[in-house]
């Protein structure tokens, strides 16, 4: 039989390498993966996770090339914004033991009420109009997470069934909204909303680029977050409700509204991830919007140890995983499906190292030994 | 018979980190031998026995099992060579019944044949028991023949008991007495982990005494007066609370903690619900409340700290302002405190470190936590006034609660309540599991926080302490409260009769 038994004192330097060991062993074995489907391993690894850095490193230290390797950088960063708001959301709830497993669904909401918005409202300053769409897609992502936490804290439903069904509701409700009712006209019977106008479109802050001004949103809201947990009665209420609830109650904090704090927060961030991203890439409302953030973002969160601030980190290796991806869909002809398994075997090797770290395996012989 | 060795240790060592646990334990136990382990709480008991049974293994040394060397890597192992245990916390699931919990443990036979042999066993030790008996419907000590009934029916050769008194009225650790006794006379011997000395010079003819994880004597108890085992025990003297006047009742004195007719029904199937529970505590007193464990102290608790609310607002009230509809934070806010029994997980965060955990029932005072914003310049001046005022000793300047022992712990969530300067303390077990001189600091504390003029409310299942710090004594019994005793008119024989179920009127008459 095997037993997991806790180690008398985890090692602190071991739980903070935690997620390099895991990249470490991610590309091990995505080193044999790429050798077993008959591509030179090195040289796909490199294409998959170095060459994207390679050209993020060119392009900050080489001044007078920069308009050359821009491309990879503000596509990098384009991709994290998304990954990083829904992940700083995650890590406040996953701390309050509250698994949110449904940003997905949240995200798609997001972009669903923004949309509404942006499809019917006036053309106005953008000043006016984005604050608007941004807070619609906020509301969106706040009512799908209300679902759970009523069904959570009213009849103890589980929470990561409800939303993970719900994310499914969610893509459903967009596909039968941009083939009915929000189909343009225009589109020649494709599924696809009219186009906003530009009033609801998120700003670009590097011309030349698609990288908009969710960047600057993303590391506001990620700071933001880390001073509440720090600082705030909130923050500690949310912590200790996580840690040990009892304790929580003892000092007076509600199990019941830390649930709903937690789920409407990172609900809205999944929202909003979702309102920006159709905005700032897409301009109009279509059934494939990228809705598979909602889940990598949880990678994000654990990569970036539960806390808001490291998930920006997370975010961007996510991110440039998700370029290499493509890089290696046109370079290596490798299909896109191989970047979702190395983010899998990232998220597996991720919690393999943060339990080995804190428990040992022992082999159990059930016989009576002899000295 | 007497003369044959059974088991012995030689050397044992267990470390825990830096922290030796036990070092350099040998005991001796002979076939049928009643054999004593005794020592304060801390002192390695537990330790020794859990690696005896397998449950965690030594750093060094050896066990000898009938002359040979063993290693007992499991419970199950333990079990197979003749050692049963019957814990302090029992492991029964409460909504099967007696004969298929006993059914769980061993190997698989005909339920009609089981409930035969329990039958059986618990009429020749005088264990009453009926086998078809939901478990939930037993009391804590007919619980506890379950286990030991588990034990017999495998025919152990050495049984280990921790602490089987502290969950039994004085009528019934009689009854387990007898049981004990037989059991010996057939050659079976016993284990009997205990820090109540009177019982264990009654029932053993050896004792070994643990202090700080070694053997500090071994001797034969009924040789040895109480003093001198007590001492050999604790080490140096004790300190013994001191107060003046206890049970001098003040008729002026203003109550500042009321209970009046709270009822409450269990949050659970095998919950208790309080029934019709008042009392009163006045200024300048210490009230204990006594029981065995699982009779609605946690219920009580949990009503007046206001984790579960009452149906009515007047149920509790703190001096003079209606409480029993508010929840924690606006009950301190009336100049309440608490501390409850178990200080990991709900006293304290263990992952926190000490400054954070006063938040933990500071965050209502604007000083700490003002605007929602919390003050750590002040949290780690009050986290360092408790540990000053209170003795917490640790190894850093400000470390996690998990690291502290169980003593300083406690020592730091009780001090962190009464420098609060409370007008009503609440406080449950406050001394369970605490080394001696933990003990004594936290007694005084509760006698001096009394004298200063707030009121005292204590739960706890130790009658000593309850003696030792009460003016006036109540009885919990089934989630029902006995009136209240002056100290001076009771005694543990009386409380005995109490806390086994028997009415005001019989304890009086």
């Amino acid at each position: 039989m095997i037993v997991l038994e806790p180690r008398q004192q985890p090692s602190r330097l071991l739980s903070i390498l935690s997620p390099v060991i895991a990249i470490s062993l991610m590309l091990i074995a995505g080193g044999v993966l790429l050798m077993a489907m008959g591509r030179p391993p090195l040289e796909s690894l490199y294409v998959y996770f170095f060459q994207p850095i390679d050209e993020f490193w060119l392009y900050l230290t080489r001044p007078d090339e920069r308009a050359m390797w821009i491309y990879t950088p503000s596509e990098v960063l384009v991709k994290a914004i998304p990954l990083a708001l829904i992940g700083a959301g995650l890590t406040i709830c996953f701390r309050a033991n509250v698994w949110n497993i449904g940003a997905a669904g949240q995200y798609t909401l997001g972009a669903v009420f923004g949309g509404a918005v942006a499809l019917y409202g006036p053309d106005l300053s953008i000043w006016l109009t984005l604050p608007v769409y941004l807070a619609a897609g906020v509301l969106g992502g706040m009512l799908w997470a209300a679902i759970p936490a009523l069904l959570r804290t009213r009849f103890n439903a589980n929470e990561i069934l409800v939303g993970l069904m719900l994310t499914y509701v969610a893509a459903l409700l967009l596909d039968w909204l941009v083939r009915g009712v929000w189909k343009s006209p225009t589109s020649f019977g494709f599924p696809v909303s009219a186009d906003f106008s530009d009033s609801y479109l998120m700003p670009v802050l590097v011309s030349g680029t698609r990288l908009h001004l969710g960047l600057v949103i993303a590391i506001v809201v990620a700071i933001a977050l880390a001073v509440m947990m720090a600082k705030t009665i909130r923050g500690y209420s949310v912590r200790v409700i996580g840690m040990a609830p009892r304790a929580g109650a003892f000092a007076g904090f509600s199990q019941d509204r830390t649930i709903w704090f937690v789920l409407l927060l990172s609900g809205g961030l999944a929202g909003l991830a979702g309102a920006i991203e159709v905005s700032a890439t897409i301009g109009k409302l279509q059934p494939e919007i990228s809705a598979g953030y909602g889940f990598t973002a949880i990678i994000v969160a654990f990569l970036g140890r539960l806390n808001p601030v490291g998930a920006l980190l997370g975010a961007l290796v996510l991110a440039i995983s998700y370029i290499g991806g493509e890089n290696a869909q046109i370079m290596l002809k490798l299909p896109k499906n191989v970047t979702g398994i190395f983010q899998g075997m990232l998220l597996f090797f991720l919690l393999a190292c943060d339990t080995l770290i804190r428990y040992r395996i022992r082999w159990d012989t059930g016989a009576p030994r002899v000295a | 018979m007497g003369e044959t060795v059974l088991f012995q240790a030689t050397g044992v060592h267990k470390l825990f980190g830096d922290f030796a646990a036990n070092s350099d334990v040998s005991m001796t136990i002979r076939a049928g031998e009643k054999h004593a382990l005794l020592g304060e709480n801390g002192a390695g008991k537990s330790t020794l026995v859990k690696m005896m049974y397998g449950v965690m293994q030594p750093t060094s040394g050896t066990f000898h099992w009938r002359g040979e060397a063993v290693s007992i890597t499991r419970p199950a192992v333990a079990r197979s060579m003749g050692i049963g245990m019957v814990f302090q916390h029992f492991s029964v699931f409460d909504a099967l019944s007696v004969a298929e919990n006993i059914a769980l443990a061993l190997p698989p036979e005909p339920m009609r044949e089981l409930s035969a042999r329990i039958a059986e066993i618990s009429s020749a030790y005088g264990l009453a028991i009926d086998p078809d008996r939901a478990v939930h419907t037993l009391s804590v000590g007919e619980k506890q023949r379950v286990e030991i009934i588990r034990c017999l029916l495998q025919s152990p050769r050495l049984l280990i008991m921790d602490e089987p008194t502290s969950v039994l009225t004085p009528q019934e650790a009689e009854v387990l007495f007898a049981t004990l006794e037989t059991l010996s006379a057939e050659g079976c011997a016993i284990l009997y982990i205990s820090h109540k000395l009177e019982e264990v010079r009654a029932l053993c003819e050896t004792a070994t005494i643990l202090r700080h994880g070694k053997v500090v004597a071994t001797c034969d108890p009924r040789e040895t007066t109480a003093r001198e085992l007590a001492e050999l025990m604790v080490g140096d003297q004790i300190a013994w609370v001191e107060r003046e006047g206890a049970g001098a009742l003040n008729d002026q004195a203003k109550a500042r903690l009321q209970v009046s007719s709270l009822s409450l029904p269990a949050e659970t199937e095998f919950g208790v619900s309080l029934k019709d529970l008042s009392l009163e505590v006045n200024a300048g007193e210490v009230v204990g409340i006594a029981g065995i464990a699982g009779e609605g102290q946690t219920e009580l608790m949990q009503a007046l700290m206001g984790e579960r609310l009452a149906p009515d607002a007047e149920a509790i009230r703190f001096d003079d302002a209606a409480a029993g509809r508010l929840g924690p934070t606006r009950r301190r806010a009336l100049g309440a405190a608490f501390v409850p029994e178990e200080r990991h997980g709900h006293a304290a965060v263990s992952e926190l470190t000490l400054a954070e955990n006063v938040v933990l029932t500071h965050h209502g005072n604007t000083e700490v936590a003002g605007g929602g914003w919390i003050n750590f310049a002040r949290t780690a001046e009050w986290a360092k006034r408790i540990r000053d005022a209170f003795d917490v000793r640790a190894g850093t300047e400000n470390p996690i609660a998990g690291s502290l022992s169980g003593g300083n712990l406690q020592k730091f969530v009780v001090g962190r309540e009464i420098l609060r300067e409370p007008g009503v303390l609440i406080v449950s077990q406050p001394t369970w599991g605490v080394d001696a001189g933990a003990a004594s600091t936290i007694r005084q504390a509760l006698i001096d926080l009394a004298a200063s003029g707030a009121a005292v409310l204590v739960v706890s299942q130790d009658l000593e302490e309850i003696f030792s710090i009460s003016d006036r004594i109540a009885v919990i019994h089934q989630g029902r409260m006995s009136r209240l005793y002056p100290v001076t008119e009771m005694t543990p024989e009386r409380v005995g009769l109490l806390m086994a179920g028997a009415e005001d009127r019989e304890v009086a008459a």
